[in-house]
């Protein structure tokens, strides 16, 4: 039953690659929501809440996405919730990126000058016209060029959903080479699909980061 | 024959034409103070006697080395001249002491031991023996200058070059750096200088070289040079310095 | 809701977990090794290499970059075998681990070798030194020193990344993981176990960074 690896396959591949899209914007999406939040409380929180967000980061950046993944696909079955891979991965990778979005996007803040929030006290600002008009504004630009580069990053992660039987652009691979059984013709498509997926993110991320130091280098 | 001999060297940095034609030669033991604005080639054409920078046309030869020569073989020529910059450049990772070692004991491969007690007779010449196990960023300007000047004395080098060496100090540092060069000048060291002291070039150079736009402008002793100028353009750098 | 959380299994077979940790270490300071010494090479002739073998590098760096470590690590146990290079598993982990650390570890090592004023290089050729002299006694040391902690944050990433090498049945904790679910079936159990198992080595790891960075950076500035 073996076949030829060959255009059919191709086209296989890329409706795995959809998939992974959907699951990067997902991750992106979720992720930066939540990422602002965790931003927003760690730097301005009561002292508790700045604690558990801290302890919230360093454990995710401190455990494998693996086992994360691993904890909610079997996390949710124990509490009785029916999930389907596809969920747990999501929820798996929107609590991964919020955590290194979040503490990215904490140090872009924090890097905005106090004079900044003086001059908009002088206006007479409330704090949330503060934050939405002066300081995150600018936080913004500080962060894009990151946050642009952790989108590969992103889209990269999202290849562990493989591993429990979510069909991405990797398990697609799996399934191509168990047809066809040329492991490396197919497995190096598949990483080239990624690279073209993530190499114009990265490419992005390192432009803006150029402008970005040329136009504040004083 | 001179211990540097450098005929027309033309050298430039893109579209600017630094050196238009310098002809210089310097005796072993003389002691040549290089003066000039800035922009006047004067750091450059110490840079092209040690190789640092390739010369366009025109030739540079120190002790029997043709220093602009396709193939020179720079690594031998540079233990025999010692060169100090305006900022130090002494390797913020290594102590005073292992700064003055390392070149003798990776170039000259010369024993642990010896590197040492060279380099302690090099820092007591220029009077810093007693900082030899501080880091570089604990000393002021003027001890790292002088460290600077250790360094290049451990390798016994036949000459010596100075780049404005006196420039970067805070102004009550300058004096402690330029004892250390009077007393160098003393013991006979060829020495080629380029900076703004004046009083220091009255003092110690055998000769004093004006630069101007490129060119060797006018030179002379010392005193013949800055009493009486022969070209307006020295008459009126010696106004603005003086 | 009636779900009852059993540990005591797990931590009955904690030397199993244990004996998958250490090979999870084995493996994570082997890479960060050969990745360090891919990523000095690899940044130098970036720096200083002819033009094509540097975009060699760049192809090399971008491409593993760019990229899923899992895929890489495929390609090297599944893929290569068809090409007559058989790997057993942990040969493939540590080959396909360290291409990963050495592709990361040139850039890191290049932004800290530009980092090195020009002068510094100079003041070392203008002693006699040969280029490889000032390399090693006058660049690398200071150029590291300025990119440890980005360093730092890179080997702890390759030791969690590590994790996936269980995927082509390299024997390391999260191997020695899904052995135990296997016999216990008490996944949810045992990888939290193994998370905080990975915390503290990430902690651990954090803290043997700090004191080597005392130790081998003290002084000078």
């Amino acid at each position: 039953m073996l076949r030829e690896f060959g255009i059919d396959d191709i086209l296989l591949l890329l409706t795995g690659a959809k998939w992974t899209v959907l699951l990067s914007l997902i991750a992106f999406t979720g992720g930066g929501l939540l990422g602002l939040m965790v931003a927003i409380g760690r730097v301005f929180g009561p002292g508790p809440l700045k604690f558990l967000i801290e302890c919230y980061i360093r454990a995710i950046q401190g455990t494998p996405l693996l086992g994360q993944l691993f904890l909610f696909y079997f996390g949710f079955s124990i509490f009785g919730f029916d999930v389907s891979a596809w969920v747990a991965i999501s929820v798996a990778m929107v609590f991964f990126s919020s955590a290194f979005l979040g503490d990215s996007w904490r140090g872009c803040i924090e890097a905005i000058p106090k004079t900044q929030w003086e001059a908009a006290d002088a206006l007479g600002m409330s704090f949330v016209q503060k934050l939405c008009y002066v300081v995150l504004p600018q936080a913004a630009r500080i962060a894009i060029p990151s946050t642009v580069g952790f989108m590969a990053q992103i889209v990269k992660n999202t290849s562990l959903a493989a591993v429990v039987g979510f069909v991405d652009l990797l398990r697609m691979g799996q399934l191509v080479t168990a047809a066809t059984f040329q492991p490396l013709t197919v497995y190096l498509v598949v990483a080239f699909m990624y690279f073209a997926m993530c190499y114009p993110l990265s490419q992005w991320s390192r432009i803006l980061e150029r402008r970005y130091n040329a136009t504040h280098q004083h | 024959m001179p211990l540097i001999n450098i005929e027309s060297i033309h050298k430039t940095f893109g579209k600017l034409e630094v050196l238009k034609g310098v002809s210089l030669d310097i005796a072993a033991g003389e002691i040549v103070v290089i003066i000039g604005r800035s922009g006047s080639g004067k750091s450059t054409l110490l840079r092209c006697i040690n190789g640092l920078e390739k010369v366009e046309s025109g030739k540079v030869v120190v002790d029997g080395t043709e220093v602009s020569a396709a193939k020179a073989d720079l690594r031998a020529l540079r233990q025999k001249i010692g060169i100090v910059f305006q900022s130090f450049n002494l390797f913020p990772h290594l102590t005073i002491e292992k700064n003055v070692t390392l070149a003798p004991r990776v170039v000259k491969k010369v024993s642990p031991d010896e590197a040492k007690k060279a380099a302690i007779t090099a820092l007591e010449r220029v009077q810093i023996a007693n900082k030899s196990g501080a880091y570089p960023s604990q000393l002021s300007g003027g001890q790292q200058q002088r460290v600077a000047i250790a360094r290049s004395l451990a390798m016994s080098p036949k000459i010596m070059l100075f780049d404005e060496i006196t420039s970067a100090l805070d102004p009550e540092l300058v004096g402690e750096v330029l004892k250390v060069l009077e007393n160098l000048a003393s013991e006979g060291m060829t020495m080629v200088l380029v900076t703004h002291e004046m009083g220091f070039a009255r003092k110690v150079a055998n000769r004093v070289v004006f630069m101007h736009e490129g060119k060797v402008w006018e030179q002379g002793a010392p005193e013949t040079l800055f009493k009486s100028p022969k070209t307006p353009e020295l008459a009126g750098f010696i106004n603005s310095v003086l | 809701m009636s779900y009852e959380f059993s540990f005591k299994p797990v931590f009955r077979n904690i030397d199993l977990l244990l004996e998958g940790a250490v090979a999870t270490l084995q493996f994570s300071v082997i890479a960060i090794g050969v990745g360090l010494v891919i990523g000095t090479i690899g940044a130098a002739t970036k720096v200083w290499g002819p033009k094509p073998l540097g975009f060699i590098v760049s192809c090399y760096v971008d491409f593993i970059r760019n990229t899923p470590l899992l895929v890489q690590l495929f390609v090297v146990f599944f893929g290569l075998p068809s090409v007559g290079i058989g790997l057993s598993a942990s040969q493939a982990a540590i080959i396909g681990l360290s291409i990963y650390a050495g592709a990361y570890t040139v850039e890191i090592v290049r932004a800290g070798i530009q980092a090195i004023p020009r002068s510094q290089i100079e003041a070392g050729l203008c002693l006699g030194m040969g280029p490889l002299q000032v390399f090693r006694h006058v660049i690398i040391f200071p150029a590291l020193k300025v990119v440890y902690p980005a360093l730092a944050s890179q080997f702890i990433l390759i030791l969690l990344g590590s994790s996936l090498v269980s995927f082509i049945s390299a024997k390391e904790l999260f191997h020695a993981a899904a052995y135990l679910d296997s016999r216990t079936f008490l996944p949810f159990e045992i990888y939290l176990v193994v998370s905080f198992m990975y915390l503290a080595m990430t902690l651990g790891f954090r803290a043997l960074f700090y004191v080597l960075g005392r130790f081998a950076f003290s002084g000078g500035n």
